[in-house]
């Protein structure tokens, strides 16, 4: 098959790093040859952050240009925004409807743009917003957002549900296992 | 067994796999997690120094004394370590030492994009360059071979997506390393002149023994398909060219960057009518071709600042660009911040509000140059605060009175304290405040010699910061809390104020370590304002909504610095 493509995106802090993690380890129990990209270090603190996933029969470069992502899954609206250019034509943005806004709007330099969802619409993107940060709370933390996700993503790749499960099973803490489970069936059934 | 790694973690599993056993680094991203990776395997031990430049002294004792040793840092840590390298060279190894050396073309967590390939020329040390992270784990065992059989320190250069890359690899056993015998041999490692001499001979030969390794090396791979285009690259570069190019070019891929091999270049470009050279940074492959009379395209096209990608090289040699939609609304950047909660706020806050000039140096404090405090007016490298601000005193005393260097406590471990004892010795009276968060906080947490543990976790002897600076000769030290702004105020005034030089100790554990305990979220309550004086400090926590301050409690963790700025009462 041919390479695909995942973006993840979002805000230092909010775990996309986790992310890219589950998928990657799901997509390697698929066979596929995988490549998971990040970027460390000074991006980390609140920046934007974004991780690239790449799998396939066969992959080579571990980053994604734009025009290239088949599916962004983003943490924040704004990032949404930031990454739109990276989309395939005909690819799937999954966004979470939260805001974070960045210290220039903090700041009062620049303005937070309000009506990015309908600026998607009027583009014919596709896209799938997603309560990820109540359905998170609901699960018992805020910071499994990313996991809800996951739970999203889930849906929209044709990988069995008990094979998410195994990766999250591996890549999360014993400790917070239960309430990742939780905020990724609550992502699944959102959609 | 096939696994997902890092590449750092692969290089790790190579060390571990090759048999390595005394490893010492400073942590610098992209290179940190080699260290962190390695430190997990019982077999080998790990440290963290207090600088590049004695990691590298203890791996070649440890190499001296017969281990297969190691050293990693960050490209910029390389000209720290710059010194023992160029004589170890010289010495050559006993038991193997590798290098790892970690790029950051593009900058994503670096002060300059300096390209290391340099060092290992003008050092005569050979470089190898892996593209992924099966390739790093293998490369680290070859360079292991190379430095046992030419008798010579290895570099394997990384660059921040090889680094921070996860691909598949294939996991194999620890091998075995006896210590090599130790036996004293002053020609060869008591680098004076009569010695040395000799040395560089042998250094020279060494060189031309390493071009015929390269001419025949596996590491130096040709795929050769139809067309009249020829492309030689290296690392990472050679993936983006592939994703660009596939098939419908031919590739010398150069797994080992120096020496660079000169049959194989030469023979490899009469085949094509035009041969590209595409490499990140700077055009060392380039400049070596042209030296060999061939005629390359290279940095004409690609130039030589930040990173490539398969989609420059699709644009420069095929002419086409990917399609792509973008809104039409601008969108505005989201630069790093200082977290919610982080003990440097208060500092950087009294520093702005007072108009202080501040000398700065690395580290997440550096973000304190960024809006809206921009409390920061220099930053050049590692303990450069403290230096300069004493040469920017000397040169304008009057600023003594108005000026500051403010250095982490990891970075004035790393070089801080040489430039601490020049205040004291040759007399200016300036301030220092160094900002003691407990540990070593951009490259994600790692210990050092103030913060009472080592690479391992166990309990380590704690340096003193007090006693430490009174010791180099600075009689005013005084520790202050950040979170209370009345008392940092006071004591950055006050010490400004005096004709002496001092310290200030800013201390308070970075509000991300795991042991430090979080006050419930403040809230803001119908008093506020809106003068937005809370917003001053930059807080990631706090923003305007409805014309009204608010704080987020997903991020806010009660450190209060907001609590007693607001003259209204308005935060509880």
């Amino acid at each position: 098959m041919d390479t695909k493509s995942i973006m993840i995106v979002g805000v230092g802090g909010q775990g996309s790093l986790l992310a890219s993690r589950i998928i990657g380890h799901v997509l390697l129990m698929q066979g596929y040859e995988v490549k998971v990209s990040e970027v460390h270090g000074m991006s980390q603190r609140g920046g934007s952050v974004v991780t690239y996933v790449k799998y396939g029969d066969k992959v080579y470069s571990p980053v994604v240009e734009k025009g290239e992502a088949d599916l962004i899954v983003s943490f924040e609206q704004l990032e949404a925004a930031r990454s739109l250019p990276y989309l395939k034509k005909g690819g799937t943005i999954i966004t979470s409807t939260q805001k974070l806004d960045p210290m220039p709007v903090i700041t009062g330099a620049t303005k937070y743009p309000e009506d990015i969802f309908n600026q998607f619409r009027d583009l014919g993107i596709n896209f799938i917003p997603v309560n990820a940060l109540q359905l998170a709370e609901e699960a018992g933390s805020a910071k499994a957002s990313n996991v809800v996700l996951m739970g999203v993503v889930s849906t929209k790749m044709d990988i069995d549900k008990e094979e998410w499960l195994k990766a999250i099973e591996e890549c999360v803490p014993a400790k917070f296992l239960e309430l990742n489970k939780k905020a990724f069936e609550l992502g699944r059934e959102c959609y | 067994m096939k696994k997902l790694m890092l590449g750092n973690e692969a290089f790790a599993r190579g060390l571990y796999e090759a048999g390595c056993k005394v490893v010492s680094s400073y942590p610098g991203t992209p290179s940190t997690e080699i260290t962190e990776e390695v430190a997990k395997y019982e077999e080998v031990y790990a440290e963290w120094a207090p600088n590049e430049k004695v990691a590298m002294e203890v791996a070649i004792g440890a190499s001296m004394a017969g281990a297969r040793s190691f050293c990693g840092m960050k490209h910029v840590g390389l000209n720290v370590a710059a010194d023992p390298l160029y004589t170890a060279s010289y010495t050559g190894v006993n038991g193997g030492l590798v290098i790892a050396v970690a790029d950051d073309p593009g900058m994503h967590s670096s002060q300059n994009e300096q390209d290391s390939r340099h060092h290992a020329a003008a050092s005569k040390v050979p470089m190898l360059e892996p593209s992924d992270s099966q390739e790093v784990k293998d490369f680290v065992k070859e360079a292991y071979r190379i430095s046992e059989e030419y008798d010579t320190p290895v570099i394997v250069r990384m660059s921040t997506r090889v680094a921070h890359s996860q691909s598949v690899v294939d996991v194999c056993e620890r091998e075995d390393i006896p210590l090599k015998e130790y036996v004293k041999n002053p020609q060869k490692n008591v680098m004076m002149p009569a010695n040395a001499r000799g040395r560089h001979v042998f250094v020279e030969e060494r060189t031309k023994k390493l071009i015929q390794e390269a001419e025949t090396s596996i590491l130096n791979k040709i795929e050769m398909n139809d067309g009249q285009i020829g492309v030689i690259t290296s690392g990472t570069t050679y993936l983006y060219a592939k994703e660009a190019l596939g098939d419908s070019v031919s590739y010398l891929k150069l797994g080992i960057v120096n020496p660079l091999p000169s049959y194989i270049i030469r023979s490899f470009c009469k085949k094509f009518e035009t041969v590209y050279v595409i490499e990140e940074l700077d055009d060392i492959i380039e400049t070596q071709c042209k030296k060999l009379g061939c005629d390359v395209i290279g940095k004409e096209l690609f130039g030589f600042i930040g990173e490539l990608s398969q989609s420059i090289i699709k644009e420069k040699i095929k002419g086409v660009s990917t399609e792509y939609t973008a809104l039409q609304t601008e969108i505005p950047v989201r630069p790093p911040v200082m977290c919610a909660g982080c003990p440097h706020r208060g500092v950087f806050y009294s520093l702005a509000k007072n108009k202080i000039t501040v000398s700065g140096d690395i580290g997440c404090y550096t973000l304190g140059a960024a809006q809206p405090l921009c409390a920061m007016d220099t930053t050049v490298c590692m303990g450069a605060s403290i230096s300069g601000l004493h040469g920017f005193n000397k040169a304008r005393p009057e600023k003594e009175k108005t000026s500051v260097a403010v250095i982490g406590d990891s970075t004035f471990m790393h070089s801080g304290m040489t430039g601490l004892v020049n205040i004291a010795y040759n007399s200016t009276n300036s301030t220092v405040i160094i900002l003691d968060n407990s540990i070593t906080g951009m490259t994600g947490h790692q210990q050092n010699p103030t913060t009472g543990y080592n690479l391992k976790g166990d309990v380590a002897a704690k340096v003193d910061l007090e006693a430490l600076c009174r010791a180099l000769g600075i009689e005013r030290v005084r520790v202050v809390d950040p979170y209370n702004l009345a008392e940092t105020e006071k004591a950055i005034l006050e010490e400004l104020a005096v004709e002496a030089p001092s310290v200030i100790i800013s201390r308070r554990p970075c509000a991300l370590l795991k042991y430090v305990k979080h006050n419930p979220p403040l809230k803001t309550n119908e008093k506020c304002k809106s003068c937005k004086a809370c917003l001053k400090l930059g807080c990631p926590a706090i923003s305007i909504k409805g014309g009204k301050a608010c704080i987020d409690h997903t991020l806010c963790v009660g450190c209060g610095i907001c609590k007693e700025l607001c003259k209204f009462d308005a935060i509880e």
